[in-house]
């Protein structure tokens, strides 16, 4: 298809399918395609929530209300969406570096049941006004998320053996991160869940530590763990540095999971505990440079690759952001500046930064790097061309707009104001932030398309 | 054995799963269960009734507290909305019962304003209520949620009926807005929120809070925008047959403050002014601002919109405060 595209290079056909496991293949795409659908229906709500701003008597239905759509939002695009993205890819990466078919598939289709069923059932009790306490990532009651818990523990179960298994002496590095994502998530989610020791104020300190060790022990070192697969892979090189990734790991898991009181700065839980957070919040340039470092010194010469892969573009602007998000977060953390930053909608970009401009682009990179590998279908490219840029323009957009407002109503709040002037001050950015989230939204619709495209039951209708 | 992170899975994940329990511990139960040691309810603080704990249960459910912290920070910025949060605060906060947890009210947004001491800002129940069917009958640039679904409409509403005086602009066609038990439950709540003074320190005496830094004008303006505009509108213009006009207003403009005083200090009930009859009471400020604080916020009000009318000082307000309710009506 020679078709003249000034604006974008010719990308690259696959060459192969490089694996013929049917049966695997037809699980990762299960899980990807259930992962596109909890996007589109995700930000369905983003962008309701977030026309909403401009136009606030837009749906007086209790189940329409802001205050249970905001939660259903986050819940479904973190278990639903961005969980089960990760776990489609893992599900690939863990056998595949270990040499060794995965160990049980039946599990891991029972483990995309019980999610899906956890992350629905979730969201029809949240419309349903039934919300755990409020705190943000654990507002599905206990035996919602015990189910998701149930689930990851069977995956890791499943990966834990598949790895124990291996052929090769060597635990690849992937392997790390993956299998850490796994364990750690699981003592996180148990350890928010109990409640002896989280009454009155104490819940705080636990919320602090939840919140932020969802991010940083979750999706982070999975994505992690699967772009140091498919960079690689996808560059047909190897990692730069092998040690600069074992580096990272430890000291993301000692140095993450000190910071998590940063949400809660200049409250009342314990002063020290606050300053802790403060300093390990520093102390995280050391697994970022080093990460972010690795990365782009592998995809160093490699420019002209990338430029003609549609996956890669993906993999490079997560890297990009998974830096510069996070290197964000570490100043919110200051005291001078979360002085300013704290409560206001600057927070906001900094989630949709790091969990969109990082998570979901590495997702998305995998996602494109991967299915079409397995199934022998290729997406248009030029669609996932669109994806890419829609998105990208789109959180560009909603990030900067809510990056300046979010400081303006900071520091409208200290220069006295009445309040309200807060909220006006924010109008025009929060529209700004509706015109990003349409176009993000939009590339979703693609992206779940792209997926379709990319599924294995068309190919094998093909070949009959 | 073999000790090489690189080779034996065993010990990897073992270092990684154990590792991180221990860091877990250290960082987050073992914090907890201190705070949890030295959490002592304030001394003036009471438990929630039962028909505001069944509004706290709906504040959760519904997120309110997604745009309202209830934490306020010891920084400046925060004094308009109490004084600084402490541990105490939250003592009393529980697991909600068998499937939902302790409420975690703090807050990581403030797209609306801190509740902490809201009752003491807002101490109208009448006011509360048409904020909650729609918030922009009473704060026109408002983006918070209409609850209309926690209001009936009735032609003929009962003896009984909470009749919620709705401005004509946002009133329903058809019929009277009446208060559902979830609306009533959930401004009860509301007005439960009312910080009490930490025992020992300054906050036991009435000092000035609304303000902040800078002068007495802009601590007027200020105080007047988080206490008073809520009724009487941003720019004196009141809420059509509801909450009267200060713009103009026969008592605001009288050259003789004393009755401009003995309203915000005593508060007002049933008064007519200008034809037309305000049936919803004025809360009394007496307990919540300083002489300095009532005198500068009056004063805001006697000077703005086109009044313009003589200043009075904190001793002015001082003499009424000592008059009592009775000597100055
Ligand atoms: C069409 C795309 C999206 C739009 C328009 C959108 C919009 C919104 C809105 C309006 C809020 C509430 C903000 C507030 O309360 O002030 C929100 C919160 C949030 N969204 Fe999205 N969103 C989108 C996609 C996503 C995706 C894909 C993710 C994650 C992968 C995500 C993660 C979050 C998180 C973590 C929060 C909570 C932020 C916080 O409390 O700091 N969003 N989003
Ligand atoms: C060096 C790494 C990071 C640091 C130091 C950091 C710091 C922070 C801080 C201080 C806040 C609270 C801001 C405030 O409430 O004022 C915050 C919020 C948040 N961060 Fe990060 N961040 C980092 C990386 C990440 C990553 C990698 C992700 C996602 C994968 C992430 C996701 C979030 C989310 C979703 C929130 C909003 C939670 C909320 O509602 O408060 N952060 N971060």
């Amino acid at each position: 298809m020679p078709v003249n595209r000034p604006l974008a290079a010719k990308k690259t056909h696959i060459d192969r399918i490089i694996d013929e496991d049917y049966g695997l293949t037809r699980l990762i795409y299960a899980y990807a395609a259930c992962a596109s659908y909890w996007l589109v229906f995700g930000s369905i709500l983003g962008e309701y929530l977030g026309i909403r701003f401009a136009f606030p008597d837009f749906g007086v239905h209790p189940w329409l209300s802001f205050g249970r759509l905001r939660p259903a939002h986050t819940n479904v695009v973190f278990w639903g969406w961005a969980s089960l993205g990760m776990i489609a890819l893992a599900l690939y990466v863990v056998p595949r570096t270990s040499q060794r078919k995965l160990y049980n598939e039946r599990l891991a289709w029972v483990s995309l049941g019980m999610i899906n069923i956890s992350v629905f059932a979730g969201v029809v009790l949240l419309m349903n006004g039934v919300s755990n306490g409020g705190q943000e990532y654990r507002e599905f009651i206990w035996p919602v998320m015990g189910l998701f818990v149930v689930a990851l523990l069977l995956l890791t179960y499943t990966l834990f053996q598949t790895v124990a298994k291996r052929i090769i002496p060597e635990i690849y590095i992937s392997n790390w991160y993956i299998m850490a994502a796994f364990l750690w998530t699981i003592v996180l989610a148990v350890t928010a869940y109990l409640p002896w020791y989280q009454y009155g104020l104490s819940e705080t300190v636990i919320q602090g530590y939840y919140m932020h060790m969802g991010v940083g022990m979750w999706f982070t070192p999975m994505v992690l763990g699967l772009t140091y697969y498919f960079l690689p892979k996808l560059l047909n090189k190897p990692i730069y540095s092998y040690s600069l990734g074992v580096l990272a790991f430890w000291t993301q898991m000692v140095f993450y999971s000190l910071i998590g009181a940063h949400h809660f700065v200049f409250s009342p839980i314990p002063w020290w505990l606050q300053t802790v957070a403060i300093i390990f919040s520093v102390g995280m340039f050391i697994p970022l440079v080093a990460g972010t470092g690795n990365f782009l010194l592998t995809m160093r010469g490699s420019e002209g690759t990338i430029a003609r892969s549609y996956s890669l573009p993906f993999i490079f602007v997560g890297v990009i952001f998974y830096f510069l998000a996070s290197g964000q977060g570490t100043f919110e953390a200051f005291r001078s500046l979360n002085r300013i930053w704290h409560f206001t909608n600057f927070t906001i970009a900094h989630s949709h930064m790091t969990m969109y401009g990082f998570v979901s682009f590495l997702i998305w990179g995998g996602t494109y790097g991967l299915l079409p590998r397995l199934t022998g279908r290729e997406p248009r490219h030029v669609l996932v061309g669109v994806h890419f840029w829609f998105a990208l323009v789109g959180i560009l957009i909603y990030g900067f707009s809510l990056m300046i407002g979010g400081t303006e109503q900071g520091e409208n709040w200290i220069s006295g104001a009445p309040f309200i002037d807060s909220v006006k001050v924010l109008s025009s950015y929060w529209l700004w932030r509706a015109i990003g989230g349409s176009l993000m939204l939009l590339s979703h619709l693609i992206f779940a398309y792209n997926v379709h495209a990319m599924g294995p039951q068309a190919a094998a209708k093909v070949a009959a | 054995m073999n000790l090489n992170f690189h080779e034996n899975h065993r010990l990897l994940y073992g270092t990684v799963f154990f590792g991180f329990v221990v860091l877990t511990v250290i960082i987050a139960i073992g914090p907890a269960l201190w705070v949890q040691d030295h959490n002592r309810p304030l001394q003036r603080s009471r438990p929630l009734t039962e028909q505001e704990q069944r509004g706290l249960d709906i504040y959760v459910s519904e997120g309110c507290l997604y745009c309202h912290s209830q934490q306020v920070r010891p920084l400046d910025v925060d004094s308009p909305f109490g004084r600084p949060s402490a541990p105490g605060d939250y003592a009393r906060l529980k697991p909600q019962d068998l499937w939902r947890m302790t409420p975690g009210l703090l807050g990581t947004e403030r797209t609306g304003p801190d509740l902490s001491d809201v009752a003491a800002r807002q101490s109208s129940a009448t006011w509360n209520y048409i904020h909650l069917f729609e918030p922009r009958a009473v704060v026109k640039d408002s983006v918070m949620q209409a609850y209309a679904w926690m209001f009936e409409i009735k032609a003929s509403p009962g003896p009984d009926d909470i009749v919620v005086p709705v401005p004509p602009d946002y009133a329903p066609p058809g019929g009277h807005v009446v208060a559902t038990q979830k609306a009533k439950d959930l401004i009860a709540y509301l007005l439960s929120l009312k910080q009490v003074p930490i025992p020992g320190s300054t906050t036991e005496t009435a000092q000035p809070r609304g303000g902040g830094a800078g002068t007495t004008s802009e601590m007027g303006a200020r105080i007047y925008a988080s206490r008073c505009a809520g009724c009487h509108g941003q720019y004196g213009g009141g809420t059509p047959g509801v909450f009267p006009p200060l713009k103009g207003d026969p008592v605001v403009t009288a050259p003789d403050p004393s009755r401009h005083i003995a309203t915000v200090l005593f508060g007002l009930r049933g008064k007519t002014i200008n034809g037309v009859s305000y049936a919803v009471a004025m809360p009394a400020h007496k307990s919540l601002l300083s002489d300095a604080e009532i005198a500068a916020v009056i004063n805001h009000e006697r000077t703005s919109w086109g009044n313009n009318a003589p200043a009075v000082t904190s001793e002015d307000v001082e003499k009424i405060r000592k008059e009592g309710k009775e000597g100055s009506d």
